[in-house]
């Protein structure tokens, strides 16, 4: 078998190891694998971002001509269409990430365990006032 | 003496990646991607946004967003590939690309925003 290392010696008393093969595409077979794999797809989405922030700064340093064309490429279909599937993602990272908070933090108040439900509600409500700022700063006013 | 792991640093700034990305990445992009190129919301124009960007808070604010959300993708593309693909003899291949790609980002987002005029 090739996936043991080369150093497993088969004798009488150890015989050869039992590994079934995983397909692939295991992760298609059921929703819950599924949704694992495109939230760790998402981070693919997250670096397009990226790319696109560094864009947009670097047009805005070369001058209004530079901005106003990186502005015209944003307006193309298949710009558009990119980042209409780049804001499904993202939305299901921050959704999946912020559902996730209450596991990886057990926050206690007063020696009681704070509920689920108060984490992931905190969660939200900053997710929104945060989202009212970044707005504010960038829509004309 | 036992071989110190970077793992939990490179742990931690993929999770510190993943809750700056989840708070403001999605507003962004649904302006800049969307709302602004379709004309849904009018932008803030060239001027102000130039005036913007120039302050050393903001570009602090978009170095820290580019240098922790590409490591959050680095970390988790890479656990995506070893898991996703089973393919355990490119584990270091994946792991340089992949950090490798991050710090390159990195380091073009810190030139970018160093020398913004």
């Amino acid at each position: 078998m090739s996936d043991t290392s080369p150093s497993t010696r088969h004798t009488e008393y150890h015989p050869r190891w039992y590994r079934s093969r995983v397909s692939t595409w295991w992760w298609l077979a059921r929703w819950p694998y599924l949704k694992f794999i495109l939230r760790e797809i998402s981070s693919v989405f997250v670096a397009w971002f990226v790319v696109l922030l560094l864009l947009q700064i670097r047009a805005l340093s070369r001058g209004p001509d530079a901005y106003a064309r990186f502005q015209h490429w944003l307006q193309t279909p298949l710009v558009l269409l990119l980042n209409l599937v780049t804001l499904f993602f993202v939305v299901f990272h921050a959704i999946t990430w912020f559902n996730l908070t209450p596991r990886a933090m057990a926050v206690r108040f007063r020696g009681k365990r704070v509920p689920d439900l108060l984490i992931v509600g905190t969660n939200y409500a900053a997710w929104a006032a945060i989202s009212l700022v970044v707005a504010w700063f960038l829509v004309r006013s | 003496m036992a071989k110190q792991s970077n793992e939990p640093v490179l742990w931690a700034l993929f999770s510190a990646g993943g809750v700056f990305a989840a708070f403001v990445i999605p507003v962004h992009l649904f302006l800049l991607g969307l709302a602004f190129p379709l004309g849904w919301i009018p932008a803030a124009g060239y001027e102000s946004l130039h005036a913007l960007a120039r302050l050393p808070l903001t570009r602090l604010y978009l170095f820290a967003l580019c240098f922790l959300a590409l490591f959050h993708w680095a970390h988790r593309f890479r656990y995506t590939l070893y898991d996703g693909l089973q393919i355990k003899h490119l584990n270091e291949l994946i792991f340089v690309c992949c950090y490798g790609g991050a710090i390159l980002g990195t380091v073009v987002a810190g030139y970018l925003l160093w020398s913004f005029r």
